[in-house]
């Protein structure tokens, strides 16, 4: 019997020939990520674990990456900031991007793929449960708790029981007005939010294989949102190309066996697939962007890990250039990097930032930002009955700050052509 | 590891997602601040909508205004309990408040994998829903070796599921206890 992707990165981290879903095995970590919000705590339990001097089992090998609460005046975010800095100082660890620096990038799984971290065949853990992102690479990562990341701090292993993969294949290509985030919303709705759950999700096909890196991280991102423990796409040239760019670390690409066992392959027409969005207050709540075409707006926002890449804002920009917003419309770009390039990029002779700005869209810094509402005065959180369309991973009740706002999940053309109308609106209105 | 859990039950629906367990307004508190910690007892479950606080009629608080600490023992939920984040605030705020166990139809893989490793309390599965039979503030009983649950009003036993392979790292506290006791890192 064949193995998976999945299973062959596990087998090779636990030093065994075979793994079989089912079986729990210890492997040995690659890259430990963790941030703002969760690593203080992970740090905590290490030394109360490991003693006050213990060092980390191998400083090349851990990422810091604060961004949740960043641009915020709360003084226990600044203080777990402080946490963080003496925590790499005291370990001498080569790889902080610390707040406040020209080394600041953002949000977290973005900001690993823009600084080489990913690396096919690699084994990534993280202290965020969207660090599934990681898997567009053909890696294996997923989120754990403070006290996994604090157990692999010291000891450079973690315990995982070998997860049944399902695969869900697109054929053809997908139309024009369609984004990963059309895709992977229609996929949770078919399964719902814990139809993946202890499973690695395989996105495979040639309509997804044509996905840019960008676009692969979106269809990675939430397999959290359908309960999923990792998410894969097998390693390709795009991916390769993206990779050498940014690190000169070797790497090794692995492919699913012909016969490996599946949990479930599903098979999509990738020709057919249309708008959607998910409905509050579950990601699994999907409807056609043509059935809910009657949902007035008050907010539209762009950003985060999964929504907050250029890839969409370009999309973004496509449908907003030239034209005027009618509701309070937030960018927020993932990192510094895709900020840069909101100046650098151009449709039409403009650069997408001054598009956004001259559409009436406020511009804010790159972070997690409202995502996960946070602290009172960040940017684009909800604090009354708002009704948002978001490019965002999570419409769960309050997740963007205020437990009466609703919140409408979709791609960032949807929430951009949304934004134009001040109700729910199909990009195929605004896209030639 | 006790072996027999009593208290009142508090009772939740299907995917009680980890924002609902503690929003993320509230995760900046230290979890290793004796006093500080406190804090997460307080918000423990203060995103779950009334509707939702305690079922059926709902506007059940978790936490009694300006407390700390829950008048309940027991989680009783639904499907997908814990869906969400990897934040270990949700299991070590319910811990904090007071809880010593979970039972739920289902969980999502992270918090209870969380619940485990760091040795919050014991996540138990049943065969089939409970939302509906246990009410909000009613006794409860569990025997962890017998993996029972008792519904102490009305004398009514359901088995619960086996904990499986993880019950070593149950018994011994939590990953840390696990590994020393089998020489993964020096006792």
């Amino acid at each position: 019997m064949g193995m998976t992707i999945t299973e062959k990165i596990l087998a090779a981290h636990a030093g065994a020939a075979t793994v079989k879903p089912g079986d729990n095995i210890w492997v040995d970590v690659d890259v430990l990520m963790t941030h703002d919000v969760c690593g203080p705590g992970t740090i905590g339990i290490f030394k109360k674990q490991f003693g006050e001097h213990a060092k980390v089992w191998d400083r090349e090998k851990v990422v810091i990456i604060p961004d949740h609460f960043v641009f915020t005046a709360d003084p226990h975010a600044k203080r777990n900031l402080e946490i963080l800095r003496d925590f790499v100082s005291e370990q001498q660890l080569p790889y902080f991007y610390d707040a406040g620096t020209d080394n600041y990038k953002g949000v977290c799984h973005i900001a690993l793929a823009q600084e080489g971290h990913n690396r096919p065949g690699e084994i990534l853990f993280g202290t965020d449960s969207h660090t599934c992102t990681s898997g567009a690479f053909g890696m294996f990562s997923t989120g754990i708790g403070n006290t996994d990341a604090a157990f692999i701090l010291g000891t450079g292993k973690l315990w995982v029981k070998v997860p049944e993969t399902m695969r869900f294949e697109f054929k053809g290509t997908f139309p024009p007005y369609i984004m990963a985030k059309d895709i992977l919303l229609q996929v949770i709705g078919d399964i719902g939010v814990d139809g993946a759950t202890y499973r690695a999700m395989e996105w495979a096909g040639d309509a997804v294989m044509k996905f840019s890196m960008e676009e692969r991280m979106t269809l990675c991102n939430m397999a959290i949102e359908a309960g999923g423990k990792s998410a894969i796409i097998e390693a390709d040239q795009v991916t390769k190309d993206y990779v050498q760019k940014r690190t000169d670390k070797p790497f090794k690409v692995y492919h699913s066996d012909a016969d490996a066992a599946y949990f479930l392959k599903k098979i999509y027409n990738a020709d057919e697939m249309q708008p959607v969005v998910a409905k509050p207050h579950s990601p699994d709540n999907k409807a056609l962007v043509s059935e809910v075409s009657d949902v007035k707006i008050d907010r539209s926002y762009i950003g985060s890990c999964t929504g907050g890449k250029v890839a969409d804002f370009r999309a973004a920009a496509e449908i907003m250039q030239g034209r005027k917003v009618k509701v309070d419309t937030f960018i927020v770009p993932a990192t510094r990097e895709v900020e840069a390039d909101l100046h650098k990029e151009k449709i039409g002779g403009k650069t997408l930032a001054e598009i956004f700005v001259e559409a009436g869209a406020s511009l804010g810094e790159p972070s997690c930002a409202a995502c996960l509402g946070g602290p009172k005065d960040t940017f684009g959180r909800t604090n009354d009955k708002e009704v948002v369309v978001s490019t965002t991973n999570r419409n769960f009740p309050g997740r963007m700050g205020s437990k009466q706002s609703q919140v409408y999940l979709a791609s960032p053309y949807t929430a951009a052509a949304s934004a134009l109308t001040g109700r729910i609106t199909d990009p195929r209105e605004f896209l030639n | 590891m006790k072996k027999i859990i009593e208290g009142k039950a508090y009772v939740l629906g299907n995917d009680i997602d980890t924002d609902q367990i503690i929003p993320a307004e509230h995760l900046v508190y230290s979890l290793s601040d004796p006093e500080e910690r406190k804090n997460y007892g307080r918000y423990a479950l203060s995103g779950v909508p009334a509707a939702g606080a305690g079922l059926p009629g709902g506007g059940q608080p978790f936490v009694k205004e300006g407390q700390t600490e829950s008048e309940y023992r027991i989680i009783v939920g639904g499907r997908n309990f814990g869906c969400g984040s990897s934040r270990e605030h949700a299991p070590a705020c319910l811990e904090i408040a007071g809880i010593e166990a979970v039972v739920a139809e289902s969980y999502a893989r992270i918090f209870y994998r969380n619940s485990v490793d760091g040795g919050f309390f014991i996540p138990f599965e049943t065969p089939a829903p409970l939302t509906e039979e246990i009410k909000t503030g009613d006794a409860l009983r569990i025997d962890v070796d017998a993996g029972t649950l008792t519904h102490l009003p009305s004398g009514k036993i359901w088995t619960l599921k086996s904990l499986g392979e993880v019950i070593e790292i149950i018994q011994a506290g939590d990953i840390f206890e696990y590994a020393r006791k089998t020489g993964m890192i020096p006792g």
